[in-house]
């Protein structure tokens, strides 16, 4: 029987589901919700990759939702804590609308090219044309990586050379997505530092030629960021954001760590949402995600 | 900026104490705190801070710190002391065994870096102690990665033992080092697949070609943005590896530091380098006081002046000299030190190098890259008779220069004038009485 996505999140999820739990759990067998259990709840947050300053948002408004409602229930607290966490997580996923192209962008190694092929076949296996840009023209082996995947998907590459102009080759690709009425053109780029400014200045230039030829496609700039990353995942978010209006979110690797956190206080601080996260190497691994349903998981 | 975020706490921490005088128990638990909110933030592991803080507070509420005319001082001592020790405390250098073959193994997270830390590893090894390096490509699973090993390679002139249709790891190590034998390579270095620590059949992997090459060293590479999980990620790879030692990685971001601080105090296992750019020359010993000192914006001169001295031939440099005091100092010079100055890597990084470099000023700054390239691509459009006397490049010859490097008249006004700037400029500090102390030289001073 074919899991639902829900199932396989959930699976794949146990151990970020269990740590979490279990460390609130503890939280809340100190019995009393005084000083000592704040603190105590503040470090299982940051531990869980939450951030120092949501955990101290979140520790302070259940703090006086606590002195509000006089609540002295364990059952009701985990209640109110979980309330909170939804409320922070509640940014709505735009559906996206054909023709369209996805800029994805992102860290070296985050997992931008893997991301790519797993939307690529899922789109496919959707019925939808997938034309892919080769546009990481700098990493050795870039464009043999992504060529071999498309060719495993069964999909389109529009590619150049080692060393050609990034820009060109996306301008190429949309005439040639142009061309084969594609329902979907997704660009590769380089990994880049987001503190490097002649390479963030490359990807604005990347950004323009997407925007300007790209008339009559509705365009998406799909942020990658990989989910062992700590806080720091949120500077590249912050900054990325800030060189070409990121619209969405693929987080990266969640099979990997217990510290599902970081997926909150993004959606949190960047009023971003996150569309996808990636569970695996394989081109299935890639799941719709839903926030509310995420925290919903952790408190089961 | 390198720590930047952190650099910046504890700046602050340390200015707002200083204006303090004297300092109360309740002062120091109040900075203690402070430094806990910043470390944490900095994602340094929970308990690594734990321990830290309380350290640093047992040695300040002793006498050390209390009774001294110079409190401030005693504490930032103690911070910096601390802080190296949790780095690591000493150096570490490699163990190269005399008469036998070094063999090194990478392993780590997908996307850590390995691949390319492979490339840079047997380049600098190959130039620093001679070695004849052979890499062994075992990534038998992401698409193209024995690739990516192959085209480091070739640009690097060092061979690539690879075997596109062999799909089992162990036995590519093992025939890589059988070709290591019979070619008398002294320097092996795997690379192996990124994998997650708890994915129990390919840490197996790891633990097979362990057994089969028998390595002299387990290199974790460990990405220096990694949050919390670092410290779980390297005990993993040590319980199931007993690696030697790690490498961090992509320390050209604007990582806060938390894996650098967390893993050696967990694993107890050195920091042996650092990687510092996407360039093949961007790799350094890792020394944990330099580290603390930038950790804690006192700025790392000593790297700075290994890295002018490094990169520095002292031929050339004694030529250069010449040249300039004969006033022959023309733009193929020029161009000569702009390569030179390339291969330092960015002057960006080197300026964070510099104690109180004004962090704010340097962010809008851009020195690297893009702007050399254009540099390089106007002087190669010039005649050789032009870059010999810039004073013949007149408006005419403006335009043609221009056309020819694909840039605007204006982009060449400013080179030639950045030229004649530093022309001068080199020309006073050549003259010994300017500058008699500290005339370890600089490309472009
Ligand atoms: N476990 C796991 N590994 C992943 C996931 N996504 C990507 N990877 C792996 O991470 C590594 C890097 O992925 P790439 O897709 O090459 O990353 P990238 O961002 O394109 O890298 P650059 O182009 O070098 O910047 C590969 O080994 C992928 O198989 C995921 O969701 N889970
Ligand atoms: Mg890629």
């Amino acid at each position: 029987m074919e899991l639902s996505l829900f199932e396989r999140m959930r699976n794949r999820l146990v151990k970020t589901k269990d740590d979490f739990k279990e460390k609130i759990e503890n939280v809340m067998y100190m019995g009393s919700f005084d000083d000592d259990f704040f603190e105590e709840l503040e470090e299982t947050l940051i531990l869980s990759d939450l951030g120092a300053e949501s955990s101290m948002k979140i520790t302070d408004q259940l703090r006086d939702k606590i002195i509000e409602t006089r609540s002295k229930s364990k059952e009701e607290v985990l209640g109110f804590l979980k309330e909170i966490l939804i409320s922070m997580v509640d940014v709505p996923v735009i559906k996206p609308e054909y023709p369209t192209i996805i800029l994805v962008v992102g860290v070296n190694g985050v997992g931008k090219t893997t991301s790519i092929a797993k939307l690529a076949s899922r789109y496919k296996s959707e019925g939808k044309k997938v034309v892919i840009a080769a546009a990481d023209t700098f990493r050795a082996a870039a464009v043999e990586q992504i060529d071999e995947w498309s060719k495993r998907i069964g999909v389109d590459l529009i590619k150049s050379t080692t060393g050609a102009d990034p820009s060109s080759v996306v301008f190429d690709a949309i005439g040639a997505a142009k061309a084969r009425k594609a329902d979907i053109l997704i660009c590769d780029t380089a990994g880049r530092l987001h503190n490097k400014v002649n390479l963030m200045n490359e990807l604005q230039k990347i950004s323009r030629v997407v925007n300007r030829e790209g008339q009559g496609f509705t365009i998406h700039n799909l942020m990658v960021l990989d989910a062992t990353t700590g806080q720091n995942a949120l500077n590249q978010a912050k900054v990325f954001k800030e060189a070409v209006d990121v619209s969405g979110i693929v987080l990266t690797k969640l099979d990997g760590t217990a510290k599902g956190g970081i997926a909150i206080s993004l959606i949190d601080e960047m009023q971003i949402p996150i569309e996808y996260v990636g569970i695996g190497e394989k081109s299935e691994d890639l799941i719709d995600f839903d926030a509310k349903k995420f925290v919903d998981m952790l408190f089961e | 900026m390198i720590f930047e975020g952190l650099s910046e706490k504890f700046q602050n921490i340390f200015s707002q104490m200083k204006r303090k005088g004297k300092l109360s128990e309740k002062d120091i638990k109040e900075i203690n705190r402070e430094i806990k909110m910043a470390l944490l933030e900095a994602d340094v592991n929970f308990k690594v801070v734990k321990q830290f803080t309380k350290n640093i507070s047992e040695r300040a509420v002793g006498a050390e710190v209390l009774n001294s005319l110079t409190p401030g001082q005693q504490f930032i001592k103690i911070v910096k002391d601390e802080m190296t020790a949790l780095l690591g405390g000493e150096i570490e250098r490699m163990d190269f065994i005399d008469g036998r073959r070094n063999i090194f193994m990478m392993v780590g997270l997908q996307g850590a870096g390995k691949t390319t830390t492979a490339g840079k590893l047997a380049n600098l090894l190959r130039k620093e102690k001679k070695f004849k390096p052979l890499l062994v490509a075992c990534d038998v699973y992401r698409p193209a990665a024995i690739r990516q090993l192959e085209i480091l390679g070739e640009e690097l002139k060092i061979d690539v033992h690879s075997e596109h249709d062999n799909q089992d790891a162990v036995s590519i190590a093992r025939n890589g080092i059988k070709k290591a034998e019979e070619g008398f390579y002294d320097l092996v270095i795997i690379d192996t697949a990124g994998r997650l620590q708890i994915d129990e059949a390919l840490m197996n992997e790891l633990v097979e070609i362990k057994e089969a090459v028998d390595p002299t060293e387990i290199l974790l590479t460990v990405d220096g943005m990694t949050g919390q999980e670092s410290v779980n990620v390297a005990n993993e790879f040590n319980r199931l590896l007993d690696i030697t030692g790690v490498i961090l990685t992509k320390l050209d971001g604007d990582t806060r530091g938390g894996a650098a601080l967390s893993i050696t105090y967990t694993v107890e296992k050195p920091i042996k380098y650092i990687g510092t750019g996407e360039k093949l020359s961007d790799i350094e010993l890792f020394y944990p006081d330099r580290m603390a000192s930038r950790i804690l914006g006192m700025g790392d001169v000593l790297s700075f002046i290994d890295k002018a001295q490094n990169m520095i031939d002292e031929d050339k440099a004694k030529q250069l000299e010449e040249k300039i005091k004969n006033q022959e100092f023309d733009l193929n010079d020029f161009l000569d030190q702009i390569h030179q100055i390339e291969e330092m890597g960015s002057l960006n990084s080197l300026l964070e190098m510099m104690p109180g470099a004004n962090k704010k000023a340097l962010k809008g700054l851009d020195l690297s890259g893009a702007s050399t390239k254009q540099t390089e691509a106007i002087i190669l459009s010039m005649t050789n008779e032009e870059r010999r006397k810039p004073g013949i490049i007149n408006a005419s010859r403006r335009k043609r220069i221009a056309t020819g490097s694909g840039t605007s008249v204006s982009d060449v006004n400013r080179l030639l004038k950045g030229f004649e700037q530093s022309r001068k400029l080199m020309k006073q500090m050549s003259n010994p009485n300017v500058s008699k102390k500290g005339r370890f030289k600089l490309p472009f001073m």
